[in-house]
């Protein structure tokens, strides 16, 4: 990579965790290579156990490897100190979680505004910046509730709002969509979608076909290694009417 | 276009061919886009012919086909409410797949799994185009209704596609 703009945003190479011993060997994630570019949207899907999720905490810095490497914006981050590691996770990266992970005793705009301020922030910009942010994702008159106050769908998007407060580098999302109805689901999907288009990079683990069909690229994974990916975007099939037998 | 549909669209009261097919464009949305307005046409004139519908012509331009109102006759409104009560449903083709996936392992002439994966491929980039028309439209309309139908039945072929991942790849590596 030759200059600045090539430079993926996210990168592993070799990547592996292992758990146990012996005969209880369990290579969750084993050798995997990635490149995420600054703006893609990456969608990982493979059956329960692939390690998925040990591999968005992995990327996230939430983990550390047993083995490889990550880089995020061309730096190392597999191998840097415990407090270096902390900024990080506060400062350059956001996760949404399937389980909302949201404070309870917190309302949605101090949700929002704790890691702004965990970040270093003053509690005045952070508090604007929360407002904003609840506000992008259609929530501004919800502002004031408590997490038990409000839908599913609705506390998924405070924990994406929460992600965005710092602006990362990469949101990380773990089954964003695992807890919700149909209807919500579609409010989260089209919230990614608007981030998407403001050029904010994601990556998603799920096993929600719609999530994966809203990313530019989908990787499957099985036993820990990727194994086939795709490119979504470009050149629509244009064939609606045949999925409803309207085409004859 | 199934002449039904286009029977059952005018049961309400006569109309000219060009409100059958703004009720039709409101009905499916971006789906209607696949609907061209010949079709509907050559439909009404079948159904003409077929003594269904009778036409009721407007005293000028009486040869224009949007000057002329549709009407059902008695055999009109008895086929509409036999179609109503009737019982049906569009059966998706899985067994052509699944043949299609025991053909090619048994005679070596793909491996099952790419199949698999080109499918899955295909019914993601339809999936994705079913969703994004979904949220375009606006919330609880019609076609977002149809839309929401076309995005679950994609999503449960996804889910067996799933399933004959797992199969076949438990065949190859147990055989």
């Amino acid at each position: 990579m030759s200059n600045a703009a090539d430079m993926p945003v996210l990168r592993a190479r070799g990547l592996r965790k292992e758990y146990g011993k012996g005969e209880g060997l369990v290579r969750a994630v084993d050798g995997v290579d990635l490149d995420i570019g600054a703006g893609e949207t990456v969608a990982v899907m493979g059956p329960s156990g692939c390690g998925k999720s040990t591999l968005l905490h992995l990327l996230g810095g939430l983990d550390r490897p047993s083995g490889g490497e990550v880089s995020l914006n061309g730096h190392r981050i597999d191998d840097i100190g415990e407090k270096a590691l902390a900024r990080l996770r506060r400062t350059a990266v956001g996760f949404v979680f399937q389980s909302f992970h949201l404070m309870e005793e917190l309302t949605a705009v101090e949700n929002v505004e704790l890691s702004a301020l965990l970040a270093g922030r003053s509690p005045r910009a952070a508090r604007r910046r929360a407002e904003d942010l609840l506000e992008q994702v259609g929530l501004a008159d919800r502002a004031r509730f408590l997490p038990s106050a409000l839908s599913g769908g609705q506390r998924q998007r405070v924990a994406v709002a929460r992600a965005l407060s710092n602006e990362p580098l990469v949101v990380f999302a773990d089954e964003p969509t695992g807890n919700l109805d149909s209807a919500a689901t579609m409010d989260v999907l089209q919230l990614f979608e608007g981030l998407h288009e403001s050029g904010q990079t994601l990556v998603v683990v799920t096993h929600d076909a719609r999530i994966a069909a809203t990313a530019d690229r989908m990787i499957s994974m099985r036993d820990g290694a990727l194994i086939d990916e795709t490119r979504l975007t470009g050149g629509t099939t244009g064939q609606l009417g045949a999925l409803i037998g309207l085409e004859d | 276009m199934q002449q039904e549909v286009v029977l059952a669209m005018l049961a309400k009261e006569p109309s000219h061919g060009y409100q059958l097919r703004a009720r039709l464009r409101d009905a499916l949305g971006p789906l209607g886009d696949a609907m061209n307005a010949g079709q509907v046409y050559v439909t009404l004139a079948r159904l003409e012919k077929a003594g269904l519908l009778a036409v009721e012509k407007s005293a000028d331009d009486a040869d224009r086909s949007d000057r002329k109102v549709y009407a059902l006759t008695p055999d009109g409104q008895q086929r509409v409410a036999e179609w109503i009560a009737e019982v049906g449903w569009p059966r998706p083709d899985l067994a052509e797949f699944h043949l299609k996936l025991i053909a090619a392992a048994w005679a070596g002439l793909a491996d099952p799994l790419t199949i698999v994966d080109t499918q899955r491929r295909e019914l993601l980039r339809r999936l994705r185009d079913a969703q994004r028309a979904a949220m375009a439209e606006p919330k609880r309309s019609d076609a977002a209704l149809l839309l929401e139908g076309i995005v679950l039945r994609l999503q449960a072929d996804l889910r067996w596609l799933e399933a004959c991942e797992k199969n076949w790849t438990h065949r190859r590596s147990g055989s």
